[in-house]
């Protein structure tokens, strides 16, 4: 599903922000990452997404090499992949339900089966009844469920999420690993960045130290 | 098929939002275009005009032969014989000094002035119509005949057709010139105006292409605004000349009457109102693409 082999990013002027780090993730497992404030675990997630490339080694994901993929390809790339971002980049002049939308419609989604599908979507993250609400309107853990139900809707097989619960108490924060539990039940295949890993059961956990992979 | 039907339905959808959401700047906007378009488009409707005018107005290009003072009878029936013997001269038409002088007495306030000099001034002359009317002919023709014996003078009836030709080339000139000033100044018009729509929605540029939106999915919104505004800026230029063009019609056939023409001030042709539309509504298109380009490079 996702193989590093000796991957590395080097920001100008020398900052190694991932340094020789090779792992391999199969089908269905879900993995977390963990490590100190600046030890690269957003940055090997935008290696998967192909927000950043490689300086060295490579990246496969689904068997292609994404730092060798043509800029015109890689939005084919992001439409296999589910993305929760630690800002979360919710669209807040848009309602709940036409947020969830996006990413059907750019994939030329027909309106009735795409309706249906988003309905979905935020029923799986319990936002159903706030469909015509405005982001702003959402507590932190709603606008964190809402960042899922986005990532989800176009049903990935790889869902990646950045920082999930940072910022959640401990009641709301258990609340959103479940939800991506709950994935990983019906086969996806998840990456979590978190401080906290213990939400999330007793999972596969890499660890970042200043940019590599701790043993 | 479908989706990319749908997905060009969405794109434009979204334009005509975007459109509607902004009104004093899609208005200003369109006012901009719709002036600086109706330039051009006004001066063709004023070229188109000048051209039926003169279409109508000239008479077939004649030549003018004007014999001696002093050719007597004999040599006047020699040139009609040459004339008539000549393969380039189709009728010759002659009008003979005296047939002149008649004329002359006879209309109001010369009278007394013809009466009053001691011989007649007037030449025998020939109207010659041409076989051949292109303006090279012509002049070809005109020099041949004036090696004729007793020749006075040869003049060429098509000069002022000839004068009126340039002119209105001029006018086709400028009308072009205005054409590109005015439709790069369009281009510039919806590149501005897409930047700060590229700048106001940079979140859901960045979101959407973050969940995977290709560069054509984003630009297209932006294009279908673009053109959407040149073909709107194009409607309003083609009724600011409309409404010009009716504004001057009765003036203009109050002047031809005058003149004893039927002249009648015509719009803009269809024709001409498409292509207006249609060059409007690339144009846009192409200050929008050129727009987002610039923002996708500068990323």
């Amino acid at each position: 599903m996702i193989r590093f082999d000796r991957a590395s990013k080097r920001y100008p002027p020398g900052i190694d922000a991932l340094a020789d780090v090779s792992f391999e993730i199969g089908q269905g497992e879900l993995v977390t990452l963990s490590g100190h404030s600046g030890a690269g675990k957003s940055t090997l997630l935008k290696l998967i997404a192909g927000i950043e490339r490689p300086t060295g080694g490579a990246v496969l994901v689904n068997g292609q090499n994404v730092g060798s993929l043509k800029r015109g390809a890689i939005p084919y790339l992001r439409r296999n992949l589910g993305l929760v971002f630690q800002d979360q980049k919710l669209l807040f002049d848009r309602s709940v339900f036409d947020n969830v939308m996006l990413p059907l419609s750019i994939t030329g989604f027909p309106a009735a089966e795409a309706k249906r599908r988003v309905q979905a979507a935020l029923d799986k993250v319990g936002l159903l009844a706030r469909e015509k609400a405005m982001p702003i309107m959402l507590s932190g853990g709603e606008q964190q469920r809402l960042a899922i139900a986005r990532a989800v809707v176009g049903r990935p097989n790889l869902l990646l999420a950045d920082e999930p619960t940072a910022h959640l108490d401990a009641a709301t924060a258990a609340d959103v690993a479940r939800v991506f539990l709950e994935f990983r039940e019906v086969g996806v295949t998840v990456l979590i960045a978190t401080y906290d890993d213990r939400l999330f059961g007793a999972p596969r956990r890499l660890t970042l130290d200043h940019g590599r992979l701790a043993a | 098929m479908s989706a990319w039907l749908l997905q060009h339905g969405q794109a434009l959808r979204l334009a005509l939002r975007r459109l509607v959401a902004t009104p004093v700047n899609t208005l200003l906007s369109l006012l901009a275009i719709g002036i600086a378009l109706a330039l051009p488009a006004g001066g063709q409707m004023l070229l188109a005009n000048a051209l039926q005018l003169a279409r109508n107005a000239a008479p077939a290009p004649q030549i003018s032969l004007y014999l001696d003072l002093g050719a007597d009878r004999r040599a006047v029936q020699d040139v009609e014989a040459r004339l008539k013997a000549h393969p380039s001269v189709k009728s010759a038409r002659l009008i003979a000094r005296e047939e002149t002088l008649a004329r002359m007495k006879a209309s109001e306030g010369l009278g007394d002035v013809i009466e009053a000099l001691p011989k007649n001034p007037f030449h025998d002359a020939f109207v010659i119509t041409p076989a051949d009317d292109a303006p090279q002919a012509m002049e070809q023709l005109a020099a041949e005949l004036r090696k004729l014996p007793k020749i006075g003078h040869v003049q060429l009836d098509s000069d002022w057709v000839r004068r009126l030709d340039a002119l209105l080339r001029i006018g086709r000139t400028g009308v072009l010139l205005l054409m590109l000033l005015l439709g790069a100044g369009l281009v510039a018009v919806t590149f501005n105006t897409i930047r700060l729509q590229v700048l106001s929605g940079r979140a859901e540029i960045e979101v959407s292409r973050l969940l995977g939106a290709t560069d054509a999915f984003i630009r297209r919104p932006f294009q279908y605004h673009g053109a959407l505004l040149g073909l709107l800026g194009g409607l309003v230029a083609w009724l600011l000349v409309a409404g010009t063009t009716l504004w001057l019609a009765a003036p203009v056939t109050e002047v031809a009457s005058l003149y004893r023409s039927g002249f009648v001030l015509q719009p803009l042709s269809a024709t001409d109102s498409l292509a207006l539309l249609a060059g409007a509504a690339a144009l846009g298109w192409l200050g929008a693409s050129l727009s987002v380009r610039q923002h996708f490079t500068d990323r």
